[in-house]
């Protein structure tokens, strides 16, 4: 297990406390559409922030920006103090540092379960072909589809893919996760099997920036709920308070449609 | 007094020299056409025009100017001297690769843009995302086009015989010059020339079954 986890190891080793995520003033247009405006959001190391907002309000845009799939207009986003570099292989680098998991998993479609893990340990970290097999397996055991490991993606169920995509994630001892709806694609009874791994995950103090609209996930493993609208934060507060007691209208609109249908 | 075997060894020549110089251009297309498609979707603005200059240039020019252009213009500008093997090659080579090129950017656009951006957020690099990534799954559908487009390429390496290189459409200019009867020397020629196709097309067929089982 204590191989698993060099993220924390390294972070104790230099207890740089503080922001991690720093977003400001962010502003992205998508053509005339002005996607996302005005963007001030911080996350704090080792803090599980949960964003929720309607359908295209820009919230996988906004996880988007922050490993620069997509650019920014104008403000500045940083990550652990540093901002983000221009395309190339300095942003690559920093890429390697912010895990980010999709909705659709995207996991390698011609490469073993066990190849996709050890990818990017080989190829980006330059680590050791033995080394970085170990490593996978044991995350691959640690989300649980470790006698899955020689399978392409395509023989995997939903979850299941979803927890190698995960586990991928892992391999590179991100600094930061990024979480864009990791559930919504997955039948039901497969949702949980990825929320706990992700509750695991946020337990063993790993910073972490969820696009779900699953309430139980906030409630039990969020700092903090930001919700978006319109391409804007219109309202960020601790899960209990936001789901029970939502101060703006949009808000409350909002919870009402996903709480009652 | 038979056409084939009172002048065997120009004709073996000429075979040859079809084989060596559609082998050669082959070669230069596909490393030259790959480099082009990775140019054309490269986020490097200036890479980015210089793969869809060449593509529509050499695409859209007809390859016969282009070989004069080769034999005419390049050895008096570049490089003084150059045989007339390797201009054709050059010549052949820089054309196809422009289809070569189109080619592998229509198989990268098969391939689901989350791979790529999964690469990328992972820390691949550009090259790393293309090499790694797309293309290995680009593949598949890239190979029964690829062997029409080389399958082409032998059918076009006749003009070089036009430049003094020695090839088997060359041969037939040498028969027919010596009076033979045409139809026999075409006949030959013909079957030379599905010689080389066939064994591309086969070869062609064996790595896409190859791919069948590998996954
Ligand atoms: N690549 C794109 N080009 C143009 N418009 C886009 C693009 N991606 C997203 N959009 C638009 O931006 C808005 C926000 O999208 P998105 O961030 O995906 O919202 P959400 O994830 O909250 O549903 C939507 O209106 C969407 O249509
Ligand atoms: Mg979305």
């Amino acid at each position: 297990m204590s191989g698993v986890s060099v993220a924390k190891d390294a972070e104790d080793a230099a207890p740089a406390s503080g922001d991690l995520v720093v977003l400001s003033n962010v502003n992205k247009h998508f053509g005339a559409l002005h996607v996302l405006q005005d963007i001030d959001l911080t996350i704090a190391r080792g803090e599980v922030v949960v964003v929720i907002g309607p359908s295209g309000s820009g919230k996988s845009t906004l996880c988007r920006t922050i490993n620069r799939l997509e650019t920014i207009d104008s403000g500045a986003i940083t990550i652990d103090g540093k901002p983000l570099p221009q395309e190339g292989r300095e942003l690559a680098r920093l890429r390697a540092d912010v895990g980010m998991v999709f909705q659709s998993f995207n996991l390698f479609a011609h490469k073993t379960v066990l190849e996709n893990v050890m990818l990017g340990q080989t190829k980006v970290r330059r680590t050791e072909k033995k080394q970085a097999e170990a490593k996978a397996r044991a995350l691959l055991d640690r989300v649980g589809v470790g006698t899955q490991a020689d399978k392409y993606p395509a023989q995997l169920s939903g979850g299941q893919q979803q927890r190698v995509a995960i586990a991928r994630a892992l391999a590179m001892d991100p600094k930061v996760m990024l979480f864009d709806e990791p559930t919504s694609a997955l039948d039901p009874e497969m949702i949980n099997e990825v929320l706990e791994v992700m509750q695991q995950l946020a337990r063993d103090g790993m910073t972490m920036i969820v696009v779900t609209h699953e309430m139980g996930f906030a409630r039990s493993a969020a700092n903090r709920v930001v919700f978006m609208a319109d391409g804007k934060i219109v309202e960020e507060a601790t899960p209990d308070q936001f789901f029970s007691n939502p101060r703006s209208d949009r808000a409350k609109d909002f919870l009402s449609k996903i709480l009652h249908h | 007094m038979n056409v084939l075997l009172d002048n065997f060894s120009e004709f073996r020549d000429g075979f040859i020299g079809t084989v060596e110089i559609t082998a050669v251009s082959s070669v230069i297309a596909l490393v030259l056409g790959l480099l082009l498609a990775g140019f054309r979707v490269s986020p490097v603005p200036p890479l980015r025009f210089f793969g869809t200059a060449w593509v529509t240039l050499l695409r859209n020019t007809p390859l016969t100017l282009l070989f004069l252009v080769f034999y005419f213009v390049v050895p008096e500008i570049f490089f003084p001297g150059m045989s007339s093997f390797l201009l054709g090659s050059l010549a052949l080579g820089f054309y196809t690769a422009s289809f070569v090129c189109e080619t592998v950017r229509s198989g990268i656009n098969t391939v689901p843009l989350g791979q790529a951006e999964a690469a990328r957020s992972i820390g691949m690099t550009f090259t790393q995302t293309l090499r790694l990534i797309v293309l290995p799954q680009a593949t598949r559908t890239v190979i029964p086009p690829l062997s029409s487009i080389f399958i082409a390429l032998t059918k076009n390496s006749a003009i070089a015989g036009a430049f003094s290189v020695t090839e088997l459409f060359g041969w037939q200019k040498l028969m027919s010059d010596q009076g033979y009867d045409i139809v026999p020397v075409f006949v030959w020629v013909a079957l030379g020339y599905l010689v080389v196709t066939f064994a591309i097309s086969g070869a062609f067929r064996l790595l896409e079954s190859r791919m069948e089982v590998a996954r």
